[in-house]
């Protein structure tokens, strides 16, 4: 059972991996590493639910804020052309 | 037995993005992808119950660093610069290559595998940190009662050196704002 989540939840990894690779627009490859960035603290979270470490789901919510910060980082230079001050 | 499965898996992830980042010629791509790399190295540590490198890990490099990479990108330029190398200069970082990579691999073999009782590194001081460290620091996880109790002024001295980069990144940049305006 674990096995079977553990190489599902790597392999979606992967597809998403396939896809920041290939692109082609810079929008692909932000949602892209967004999707794997909430696969990897799935694979956290299900990690410590299967091996019995409760505490793997806080480490789960602290990694899917700053999956959130590295987001709005690329699509705010995205919208705007730079991170705040004019280049 | 179940975290070596998946460590094994996320592994072979980063050496397949090792080498889309020296493919690729696009630097947006290239700093998205060690975002994603960080991530994976974040869970690595995590389920080698390193929690406080992992988070570490993903603090630094997929947060502070894709902005700083991206902060970089939008005040140079998005497409690396082509370039062409003469065949024998190709075939000598060829050779230094595997050369250096097979020293590596050689190396390796001398290390003791991953969680052998008998390494030298478990021998010496860690049976009486894991004898002592919860009744003597309180914390429940012992990686980070070492990093965060026994080496604490190794810890501390750490945050100085990164505090003093800082207030000198910072000190730059504000000159460097002046002198435009």
């Amino acid at each position: 059972m674990f096995m079977a989540v553990t190489a599902l939840l790597v392999a979606a990894m992967a597809m998403t991996l396939v896809r920041v690779v290939r692109g082609p627009t810079p929008y692909d490859r932000i949602l892209a590493v967004n999707v794997h960035g909430t696969m990897t603290v799935l694979l956290i979270a299900v990690t410590g639910y299967l091996t019995d470490r409760p505490d793997f789901l806080d480490l789960s919510i602290a990694y899917a804020l700053l999956n959130f910060v590295g987001t709005l980082a690329a699509l705010k230079y995205f919208r705007f052309g730079h991170l705040g001050d004019e280049p | 037995m179940t975290d070596e499965f998946s460590i094994f898996g996320l592994v072979l992830l980063l050496i397949v993005l090792a080498l889309a980042v020296v493919r690729l010629t696009s630097l947006l791509a290239v700093a998205i992808l060690a975002g994603a790399m960080s991530f994976i190295l974040a869970a690595v540590y995590t389920l080698l119950d390193a929690v406080d490198v992992a988070f570490t890990e993903a603090v630094v490099g997929a947060g502070i660093s894709l902005a700083l990479m991206l902060a970089a990108i939008s005040l140079t330029t998005r497409e690396e610069a082509p370039w062409r190398r003469r065949p024998a200069e190709r075939i000598l970082a060829l050779l230094v290559s595997l050369v250096s990579g097979a020293g590596l691999l050689y190396a390796t073999l001398d290390m003791p595998l991953l969680g052998d009782p008998t390494a030298p590194a478990t021998l010496h001081v860690a049976a009486r940190y894991i004898a002592e460290s919860p009744a003597s620091t309180g914390v429940p996880n012992m990686v980070t009662a070492i990093l965060a109790s026994y080496r604490g002024f190794d810890t501390l001295g750490e945050v100085a050196v990164i505090f003093t980069a800082g207030v000198g990144v910072i000190a730059l940049l504000r000159h460097w704002r002046e002198d435009r305006a």
